[in-house]
């Protein structure tokens, strides 16, 4: 079972291996292909967690939110369920299917609901609507002893726990899922063994976020999500990473290379040489968002329905690899693991420091 | 009744002088601005008058022979555990005179020093840590109001104009310190030192003499409730207008600036006549209450077409983090809180060292406020009182400060010995004097060049540890506390500093 640890404030450590693909026509990529992707990265992790997302696995419920919710704690269930119903509408609910295996020992119990939230909330638009998800995700997290949602996206799959990544994929039986992106990671976590809620990936609604690296600069970003009524509470560094986009993006309504400009901005001495628009531009948003800069070094992917952002620290103290070939594109730790699924790829780079890249699907593309 | 006074036998400090090393040059007594030394002609023999000695070492230093030593005077009061040597002189100087005991620079009782208790973490082989001489490390610092989201229009140009901010090279500024308690040559010193390092400097109360209009851009000028030298000018000159609600030597009183160091340039850069004494009074006779302050932030505001961030500086008191909350809603962009050990050119010395609090609390405690109310980031917070090395900034970076004042750091990288006689004016360092002969003591050429090696010092030792931190800019260490462990404190004490046990 994983045990939350003691230790009253959390933080990652370590190194690990991470992975995207994105078909960019929309067309789904088979939940084996990121699998073996990952397992070629087998050396960045030490079986201490691994992880994947799926966006377009849900189908059938894509217009509802799905809540993956783990369960360290069984009697936590029936408190689950009577918060969700009381703040949205349950439209179904099962436990996630599971492959019992030798090499995952005493594992939580998943379950997954898909909830649309009541007409009211709907009427007042977008924006309240997140806000009553997320609200509902903080609340079970902090206030449910033994309870933890991992994911709350629409039409969004998460699966994680403690093991390597081909063990995982095993019992979360990954083979029986395909979307347009998909996202794994495995872990070489220095701290926090054992707990199944420390896998990567992190997300809040739409996000997920996969993550090698230490976030040197996470007491100002914790102290500055919780400004803004985000609680950190399951003991990772990555966590902040999520919320921070979240603010970012959904609530200070930053576009995407915006956000990316806060998280990894260019150095003083860089701005200073821009012509005046683009530094008073890029002064405006370091000064402003001071508190949401990432320190340290990472490797980033951030998963979102509609496409992809890789993002380097400022120094590149973490790898990450693009490669490409047609509509299929492929960013990760090492370059192996790009030429496990795209053999021959058309184009293979090295984005530069702090450079984000953005890959989104190609107008019209189904998703 | 024939008395004297115990206090004239039983002086501080004893001038001990080595005859056979005395050369009778008489630096000694040319440097003594106190007449604690005499040259005996009959006897070609230097003596002292002990009694006069401040323990300010200017002899010592200056002595070309190194024959002098300043030495506590070992004749002492009988011991006693609750009756101090301080207490019972003082008591003696108060039963002779009936007058209030005027002291100078800061608080110099043994209280818990909680830089002293804290330590930093550092990177080790999970996170690199960065190396400062081979890879950008950022110390520059925004201060001034920040807005609550940017907007970016459908083109992708911003369409949001930044509030007036103060842009600081590194985060350490110089402190306020008028006119008139430490004279012109300190001010250009640190001026010039200012203007050299991409800071700032202030004031104080005292008003800002024509000639240094030229440092305006890296001035902070200070409006206190006696208004010396303020006029449209003096705003319209420095890059931002401070007003001083309190100090932290002596929370809650007014300033004090004795007649004997008004003298020509002082009174007209004051606007009061030569000799008077300049005691500001203890509040803003026009700031009763918060929505006061608020009427004088915008009226300076309005004087100044709203292009100079506005500053309030506080004392650190009980309710500090109140206050500071209040004040931020008023519509100041910087708050400045100056803890208990900050300096002063003169007060009272049972306020200076009993009224206030600790620079260290205070700072956690508004920092977490402003936070808790979600308004951290209208506002920029600057911590004074007390800062003696690189570590000390670090550490009050890291529990929520966005920079620091320093002042009596300032004052000791010109010379300053920490005698405490600034308000007598007859500072044997030139600083805190205006009598033109010993101010002379002071250079502005050279006291600028050792006011820029210690802030240069003290930004390279920060850089460092930034790097071993594993972080390469200052914005990611402010109120980050997680890189902060306390030792030897009480669990009520890391609670009030918002920090953890070392080891945890």
């Amino acid at each position: 079972m994983g045990i939350k640890p003691s230790t009253p404030y959390g933080k990652d450590h370590g190194g690990c291996g991470l992975v995207g693909i994105l078909d960019r026509a929309g067309r789904p990529v088979s939940g084996d292909m990121i699998v073996s992707s990952l397992c070629s990265m087998k050396e960045r992790g030490n079986g201490l967690g691994s992880g994947y997302a799926v966006y377009g696995a849900y189908p059938q419920f894509r217009e509802s939110f799905g809540v993956h919710v783990m369960y360290n704690d069984a009697a936590a269930r029936g408190t689950v369920e009577a918060l969700l119903k009381s703040k949205l509408e349950l439209v179904h609910a099962e436990p996630v299917p599971v492959r019992k295996i030798h090499a995952i020992a005493d594992p939580p119990e998943f379950w997954r609901y898909f909830v649309n939230p009541p007409a009211p909330v709907i009427e007042q638009g977008e924006d309240a609507l997140d806000d009553l998800i997320v609200g509902t995700v903080m609340d079970i997290n902090e206030r449910i002893e033994g309870a933890y949602v991992v994911s709350s996206g629409k039409d969004l799959a998460v699966f994680k726990g403690v093991g390597h990544p081909d063990a995982i994929a095993e019992f979360f039986r990954m083979q029986d899922y395909a979307g347009h992106l998909l996202l794994g990671h495995t872990r070489f976590p220095t701290n926090t063994p054992g707990w199944w809620g420390g896998a990567h990936p992190f997300t809040i609604l739409d996000w997920s976020i996969v993550h090698n690296g230490e976030i040197s600069s996470y007491g100002t970003n914790r102290r500055y999500v919780e400004m803004f009524g985000y609680k950190c509470t399951l003991l990772t560094d990555t966590e902040v990473v999520a919320y921070l986009l979240d603010l970012l993006i959904r609530k200070k309504g930053l576009p995407l290379p915006a956000a990316a400009a806060v998280l990894a901005p260019p150095f003083w001495k860089d701005i200073l040489q821009m012509e005046p628009a683009k530094r008073d531009y890029y002064t405006a948003l370091r000064v402003s968002y001071a508190n949401a800069t990432l320190n340290g070094p990472f490797a980033i992917l951030m998963g979102f329905s509609n496409g992809i952002l890789g993002l380097n620290d400022r120094i590149k103290l973490r790898p990450l690899v693009v490669g490409r070939k047609g509509d299929l594109v492929a960013i990760a730790s090492e370059e192996s693991a790009i030429r496990e699924v795209i053999p021959e790829p058309e184009d293979v780079w090295a984005p530069k420091a702090g450079e984000p890249i953005i890959l989104t699907l190609k107008e019209g593309a189904p998703h | 009744m024939l008395y004297k006074n115990p206090y004239n036998n039983y002086f501080d400090y004893v001038v001990q002088r080595d005859l056979d090393k005395c050369i009778r040059c008489k630096a000694c007594v040319a440097q003594c601005s106190y007449g604690a030394n005499f040259y005996d002609a009959d006897r070609d023999v230097i003596y002292s008058t002990d009694a006069n000695c401040v323990g300010c070492m200017r002899c010592s230093t200056f002595c070309p022979t190194d024959c002098i030593r300043i030495v506590r005077n070992p004749d002492t009061f009988r011991p006693n555990a609750n009756w101090k040597d301080n207490n019972m002189k003082d008591l003696y100087k108060q039963a002779g005179t009936g007058g209030i005991i005027i002291t100078g620079m800061g608080n110099d009782k043994p209280y818990t020093n909680y830089w002293e208790h804290m330590v930093i973490d550092a990177c080790q082989v999970t996170n690199p840590s960065i190396d400062p001489l081979r890879e950008p490390m950022e110390l520059r610092t925004f201060l001034g109001r920040k807005p609550d989201r940017i907007e970016i229009d459908k083109k992708g140009d911003m369409t949001t104009k930044l509030a007036p901010q103060l842009v600081l090279e590194t985060p350490i500024m110089f402190s306020a310190m008028s006119y008139g308690s430490i004279n012109y040559n300190v001010c250009e010193s640190v001026a010039r030192a200012a203007k050299e390092l991409g800071t700032y400097w202030n004031t104080g109360e005292g008003g800002l003499p024509k000639t240094l209009y030229q440092y305006g851009e890296r001035t902070i000028v200070q409006c206190a409730s006696g208004r010396f030298g303020v006029s449209p000018e003096y705003l319209g000159a420095g890059a931002a207008i401070e007003i001083k609600i309190g100090q932290g030597a002596k929370p809650g009183i007014g300033g004090h600036l004795p007649g004997e160091k008004v003298l020509e340039g002082i009174s007209e850069t004051r606007m009061i006549p030569v000799g008077t004494d300049a005691i500001s009074p203890a509040p803003h006779h026009d700031i009763y209450s918060i929505e006061d302050l608020k009427q004088l932030i915008y009226a300076l505001k309005e004087a100044t077409h709203y292009e100079k961030p506005v500053s309030v500086k506080i004392a650190a008191v009980h309710n500090v983090a109140a206050i500071a909350s209040g004040i931020a809603r008023a519509g100041a962009d910087i708050i400045a809180i100056d803890g208990f050990r900050g300096g002063t050119g003169a007060a009272p010395k049972a306020i200076r060292d009993n009224v206030g609090i600790p620079i260290e609390v205070a700072i956690a405690a508004v920092d977490e406020r402003l936070r808790q109310e979600g308004i951290r980031n209208a506002v920029s917070l600057v911590a004074a009182g007390g800062f003696r090395s690189s570590s000390d900034v670090i550490k009050a970076i890291a529990l929520g400060a966005d920079a620091v004042y320093i002042a009596t750091s300032a004052l000791m990288s010109l010379g300053c010995t920490l005698c405490q006689q600034c308000h007598r004016g007859r500072c044997a360092w030139g600083i805190t004097t205006n009598d033109p002969e010993l101010a002379k003591r002071v250079n502005p050429e050279i006291g600028a060049e050792r006011l820029v090696n210690l802030i240069q010092a003290w930004s390279n030792e920060i850089k460092e540890m930034l790097g071993l931190m594993g972080i390469n800019c200052i914005e990611s260490l402010k109120g980050n506390r997680d890189r902060l462990r306390g030792v030897g404190l009480s669990e009520v004490e890391l609670t009030a500093l918002g920090i953890q046990q070392a080891g945890m």
